[in-house]
């Protein structure tokens, strides 16, 4: 029973916690990652954004 | 589950991210070349007379405006999976969303991930003098946690020290301090830099609202259907 409703609980959560960190994954990469190719091409946003650019 | 989510992200951070794009060439996109015409050294600020407050901008640039666009969409897809993920958890315990909430879910990710970090580490106009990057993620990234949490206690916390907890959380980053320079050396005139900041908090404001919004009626419209 136990192992049921932690089962339950764990599929609930898990959706989420996976949206999550794909989304703090893309905001990393689009909005920190300092190689020069992505932060050339993602400057003007970054500023605008208001992430720590340079 | 995990497909609504991405579903009701996607659209949401994709129309708000090409909106914010075109509110950023309206109002951001002047100040920031002008500003650049200083960082390059095209402008000269001190010791040389008064300077033209309007010199000619270049204009729209496909391939440079072309990846504003793109990367604009990406940053606000990202937060919508962010925004998305925490609103439906909300809802398996309880919480009602809809296009109206999501507009308070919003402007809180606007204070979380936009406002709370600007208060101590203004948006930063390009030839600003500013100190080691690494350290300033560092400082951005704590801040938004701890007002993340420090809001989420706030909305859902029934103790008063849950409120007491939020308001130290909210108020530590700005005691501890942002890693500022030692000396200013930013060439960019003070005019240009206070409205750049002011530009893309106002913009950021419109888009979280926004995002907030349409990530509340994405989600119920997807939750609706099964």
């Amino acid at each position: 029973m136990t192992a049921l409703v932690q089962t339950a609980a764990k599929s609930t959560v898990l959706p989420f916690v996976a949206a999550m960190v794909l989304g703090l994954g893309i905001v990393t990469i689009a909005g920190h990652v300092q190689a020069s190719a992505l932060h050339d091409a993602a400057h003007d946003v970054r500023h605008a954004t208001g992430f720590p650019c340079h | 589950m995990f497909s609504k989510i991405v579903t009701s992200a996607l659209l949401a951070g994709f129309c708000t991210g090409l909106i914010a794009a075109l509110l950023q060439f309206v109002l951001i996109q002047p100040v920031l070349l002008h500003a650049e015409l200083y960082e390059v050294g095209t402008l000269v600020h001190f010791g040389n007379g008064a300077t033209d407050a309007t010199p000619d901008l270049p204009g729209f640039d496909m391939m440079r405006d072309g990846l504003t666009l793109l990367f604009s969409a990406l940053i606000y897809v990202g937060y919508g999976l962010v925004l998305v993920a925490a609103m439906g958890m909300a809802a398996e315990y309880g919480a009602t969303i809809t296009a109206r909430t999501g507009l308070i879910w919003g402007v809180a990710g606007f204070v979380a991930l936009h406002f709370a970090p600007a208060v101590s580490l203004p948006p930063e106009v390009p030839g600003g003098a500013y100190v080691d990057i690494t350290a300033r993620q560092i400082w951005w990234w704590g801040t938004v946690i701890a007002t993340a949490v420090a809001l989420a206690l706030i909305a859902f916390g029934r103790a008063p020290v849950m409120i007491a907890s939020a308001i130290a959380l909210l108020l530590a980053p700005h005691v501890i301090g942002a890693p500022h320079p030692e000396a200013f050396t930013g060439p960019v005139p003070p005019e240009l830099a206070a409205l750049f900041a002011t530009r893309a908090l106002g913009v950021g404001l419109a888009a979280w609202a926004l995002l907030g919004t349409l990530a509340g009626y994405f989600w119920a419209r997807e939750t609706a259907e099964s």
